[in-house]
């Protein structure tokens, strides 16, 4: 039972009963796809949001650090960062002064990257638009997997003793007393249902336009790009095209909602499923901006094995989703 | 009284200090408003996601783009 049934059956309206464009032309499939999943994205992003409006209320950073600085959860501590990093959004520009906040209250290195691996490669769209896209296995393998990369990711720069890349200066600042937070704890259910609605629909408002871009270039791709096209060229499975799609994808950067449709509409040509998955994942993990600002936190050393093991592990998925679909 | 946006340039802190901002010239009030970018300022203040606002060098919100009746209620 396909809940987005309605949706499609929309789509089809608009585009070949009022446009009466065809069934089979370029234009119609284009359109077809485009309003489908713009509706279809639009509505789990509002849904999604909400939710992630709900979690981002209780678990701020300021509270998920000291959760990890405070207790030992023997060994337990990377999954934990990991599945923190996954829960809790943010943006690259947060990454310096999370990475400070974090080391600077204790919290091990490896401990840190597992997080700051996690975050980027498992988000909301990873958990809650893959299985409306790829279907609940791949959700769960992909997740899962993740969670794993970033947990070894972790373990092993800890194990490097990697401590001495850190730009020592900048550890010295004394983190304030604790952030005294206004609107914390005195709101009703009813204030705190509406400053959720208001605070996820903000975020879809900010992203849609990106969203109407990825969908664009989707519904192109879906419509005009033909399968003999895919076929010919980009359907190889050769060991070759994982690293080639991880390497073009890191220094790009999108919106991990926006790229998805892109990925739905050249999978649904015939690109492999983990081709797929390694360029869309190498695109929102690995970005410019990211490292250029870590770069004034770490050394490159520190740097370099970070976006090392990150794109090793990018590429172990694309394998590994290869192998298996 | 003393306002600082902290962010480090990404268009979120633009609009929290457009909507500070605006928040001010609706109530009225004369009021500071500096933005910091400089990462090790914005450590100093213990903030950890951007972008983030300070009243009176008091930090009262990280991590979220206030809405200028969010900073009004902040204000008062």
């Amino acid at each position: 039972m396909d809940i987005f049934y309605p949706f499609q059956l929309f789509a089809n309206l608009v585009t070949y009963s009022w446009l009466g464009l065809g069934k089979e032309s370029y234009l119609g499939s284009a359109l077809n796809f485009f309003i489908y999943d713009i509706i279809k994205i639009g509505i789990l992003l509002l849904v999604i949001g909400y939710f992630m409006a709900i979690t981002r209320y209780y678990f701020p950073v300021e509270k998920v650090r000291n959760i990890l600085a405070k207790r030992r959860w023997f060994g337990l501590d990377y999954l934990f960062a990991a599945l923190l990093g996954v829960v809790t959004p943010f943006c690259s520009c947060s990454s310096i002064p999370l990475f400070i906040g974090f080391t600077g209250a204790g919290i091990p290195l490896g401990i840190t990257f597992a997080f700051l691996i996690a975050s980027p490669l498992i988000n909301e769209a990873s958990l809650f638009l893959f299985p409306a896209m790829f279907g609940m296995k791949v959700t769960i393998i992909y997740n899962v997997v993740g969670i794993g990369v970033a947990m070894l990711g972790g373990m092993l720069i800890q194990r490097l003793k990697l401590d001495k890349y850190v730009k020592q200066e900048l550890l010295k600042f004394k983190s304030r007393a604790d952030i005294e937070k206004e609107n914390g704890k005195k709101l009703t259910f009813k204030e705190k249902a509406r400053y959720w609605w208001n605070d996820g629909f903000k975020i879809t408002k900010e992203i849609f336009p990106y969203v109407v871009l990825g969908v664009g270039l989707g519904a192109l791709i879906h419509g005009f790009v033909p399968a003999s096209f895919v076929e010919n060229y980009l359907s190889s499975r050769a060991w070759w095209t994982i690293p080639a799609v991880v390497l073009l994808g890191a220094p790009l950067y999108a919106n991990s909602v926006s790229v998805i449709p892109i990925m739905e509409a050249l999978v649904g040509k015939g690109v492999p499923l983990g081709t797929a998955l390694a360029f869309m994942t190498a695109i929102v993990t690995v970005s410019l901006p990211m490292i250029l600002i870590l770069r004034k936190v770490m050394k490159w050393q520190l740097l370099a094995i970070f976006l090392a093991i990150t794109i090793i592990g990018i590429m172990f998925m694309g394998y590994l989703f290869n192998i298996i679909f | 009284m003393k306002i600082k946006v902290l962010g480090s340039g990404c268009p979120n802190c633009k609009i929290l200090e457009a909507n500070t901002k605006k928040a001010l010239d609706e109530m009225k009030i004369k009021a500071d408003v500096e933005k910091i970018t400089d990462i090790s300022k914005i450590i100093e203040y213990g903030v950890m996601s951007t972008p983030a606002l300070v009243i009176d060098e008091k930090v009262v919100s990280t991590g979220r783009v206030l809405t200028s009746e969010e900073i009004k209620k902040l204000l008062k």
